[in-house]
């Protein structure tokens, strides 16, 4: 933390929790402007949790999340929503519904009570499908899509909101590696064109490859922030996974790579 | 009132158009069809009868106005208001349906399953037989206990919000309960009182005057624009609660306010007429299914209410050999459709 950073979202002081188990307590993060940030952590660590707070989806207990110096929580949600798209774990996608029709629900915080749909939407939804490369199959079926071509489809949703900030919960879980690989190219176009992105990513290698941020949770603390190449250490990844590990550099990228190790007591050993 | 937001990907300013959000042609075909055979079926329920009357002399008798003599008086005065209750009627129970089984993402969640309409017939059994007031006060009690029932539901469905599935199964549970309670105040009632609390909870579109109908359509009226305002919202909805906070609705309101439109539309209905099963329950799935828009459709799902229960009045009215309550062939049709999803269902699970 050498010089402070431009930071248009940012979390102070949250106490976070479902029912009454808390997940975190006093937690404060920025998050860079224009940087590609992924929370990453062992499950259970809160790193969902913080993500659905920043997305107004949790009100914290404590604390405030703020956007522009003001706390999201006393702002209008569809102004929020014109600032913040959230690209959910779940979504549900209404029987028949075509793939134009669902990502023109992305234009809902855009749209008054009189004024219902306009040249401006219907250029924000054909671009959102452009970008996600799913403009073919616009009069589609969603129920007929593949599970790599339905996420891209609720991406287009996220993306016809036409926010600067971007939350990703977890978008690869259930995709097989080469529907991972190429959402995640996606997403660092989506960041090149400028947008802000923050997503939960699984996989430590693919934080290190395409986060330019990383903030590493564990027991609903951060453990470590920085660049991929500050976190992704064997002594990291120790700390936050407890998992002794070999970091090499990628021979693709040259970022950071988790190359694991038996757990100690385990019969394997190195 | 936004202009498009600071994004560097360029956006098309028109782009080959294969497609738009604002047409669904099939939708608008079948929105068209339904309108012509709910205008041809109007004028058919209106002409038949004691004193036959052929579509023509209808249309004639309808232009003619109050003073165009007797063909005008039994068309305007005696069937029309009959015919444009089950239209009304049929047309907001349907609406009721959509936004019910909308909230609750099931397509079992109607007003009548939730507890609604047991809870209104509690309510009129209550002010007829233990109050003992008179039948004309019939609609007030019928409210009273549907809006009140509606509530308990919703309160004891609640927990951090209310979720679909939770409120269908204390809805069932609460129905279970004041079936009983109503079987039980039927047994302590006077046989004729029983009687008449029992024609009531057959549902009959008996009305025969315009009169008895303005009341009720007057509160349809003005239910519409909230329904009109809610629609957008609910079509967010549609896409789970996580993804409709993050565009910005305010979801638990939304779900409580759509919620109360639905009871709203059923209780007046319900005042009017006495409850009338299934329309609310069959009418959204078979507009969905011959519109084939993603979701429910509220304008498919009034125009197919209004068909159906059009349709089941000429039934109840005509073909049937002695009159019958509409309520009763509601029921039958509904049976017979609940039959033919639970089949479908067992078909694609198997």
């Amino acid at each position: 933390m050498s010089e402070p950073v431009k930071s248009r979202l940012s979390a102070q002081g949250l106490t976070l929790s479902y029912d009454k188990q808390t997940i975190s307590r006093d937690l404060s993060v920025e998050i860079p402007d224009g940087s590609f940030t992924v929370i990453v952590g062992p499950n259970a660590c809160g790193k969902s949790t913080l993500l659905r707070s920043l997305s107004r989806l949790l009100a914290p207990g404590k604390g405030q999340v703020v956007l522009d110096g003001q706390a999201i929580a006393s702002m209008r949600a569809k102004e929020v929503a014109k600032q913040i798209g959230l690209l959910p774990q779940t979504s549900i996608a209404p029987d028949g519904i075509t793939v134009a029709d669902l990502v023109s629900r992305g234009r809902y915080p855009h749209q008054g009570l009189i004024r219902q749909w306009t040249a401006t939407d219907e250029a924000a939804v054909a671009a959102a499908m452009e970008d996600t490369g799913i403009t073919e199959l616009a009069d589609r079926g969603v129920d007929e899509l593949s599970g790599g071509q339905r996420q891209r489809v609720w991406v287009a949703v996220a993306l016809a909101q036409v926010t600067p900030i971007l939350l990703l919960d977890e978008p690869t879980t259930y995709l097989d590696i080469a529907h991972q690989i190429s959402l995640l190219d996606l997403f660092a176009r989506l960041h090149r064109q400028g947008r802000t992105i923050v997503a939960v990513l699984h996989d430590l290698n693919h934080a290190a490859r395409y986060g330019t941020h990383l903030i590493a949770m564990r027991d609903g603390e951060i453990i470590k922030e920085g660049p991929p190449a500050e976190v992704v250490t064997e002594q990291g990844v120790h700390d936050v996974f407890g998992l002794p590990c070999l970091v090499i550099d990628d021979p693709v990228t040259g970022t950071p790579m988790v190359v694991p190790r038996a757990i100690v007591g385990d019969s394997v050993s190195a | 009132m936004s202009a498009p937001t600071q994004q560097r990907h360029s956006v098309p300013e028109q782009g080959p158009k294969t497609w738009s959000r604002r047409t669904n042609p099939r939708a608008t075909v079948v929105a068209g069809l339904l309108i012509a055979a709910l205008g041809l079926l109007t004028v058919v329920a209106v002409g038949v009868g004691d004193y036959p009357l052929s579509p023509v002399e209808v249309v004639k008798a309808i232009f003619a106005g109050v003073d165009g003599g007797f063909a005008s008086t039994v068309v305007l005065e005696w069937r029309m208001p009959r015919a444009i209750a089950a239209v009304a009627f049929g047309a907001a129970l349907g609406v009721a349906g959509a936004l019910f089984q909308t909230v609750t993402r099931n397509s079992l969640g109607s007003p009548d399953i939730i507890g609604f309409t047991t809870g209104s017939y509690t309510g009129v059994l209550i002010g007829v037989v233990l109050v003992g007031s008179s039948f004309l006060s019939t609609s007030i009690w019928a409210m009273i206990g549907g809006l009140a029932t509606a509530a308990v539901v919703y309160v004891l469905a609640f927990r951090q919000g209310v979720q679909g599935f939770r409120l269908i199964i204390v809805g069932i549970g609460i129905t279970a309960m004041l079936s009983s309670f109503n079987t039980y105040l039927l047994l302590q009632a006077q046989t004729e009182i029983a009687m008449a609390a029992s024609i009531w909870a057959a549902g009959s579109l008996n009305l025969t005057e315009w009169s008895q109908v303005w009341p009720a359509l007057i509160l349809l009226g003005v239910l519409a624009p909230a329904v009109w305002l809610l629609a957008r919202p609910l079509r967010q909805l549609e896409l789970g609660d996580d993804s409709a906070k993050a565009h910005g609705v305010p979801v638990e309101p939304a779900r409580m306010a759509i919620m109360a439109i639905g009871v709203a539309l059923t209780a007046a209905v319900t005042a009017a007429a006495g409850p009338i099963a299934f329309i609310a329950l069959a009418a959204p799935q078979v507009a969905a299914r011959l519109m084939r828009t993603g979701g429910l459709p509220l304008f498919g799902s009034a125009l197919v209410g209004g068909l159906l229960l059009l349709g089941a009045d000429l039934i109840a009215q005509h073909v049937v050999p002695a009159a019958v309550p509409v309520g009763t062939v509601t029921v039958v049709i509904g049976g017979l459709y609940l039959i033919y999803v639970l089949a479908q269902q067992a078909r694609r699970s198997a």
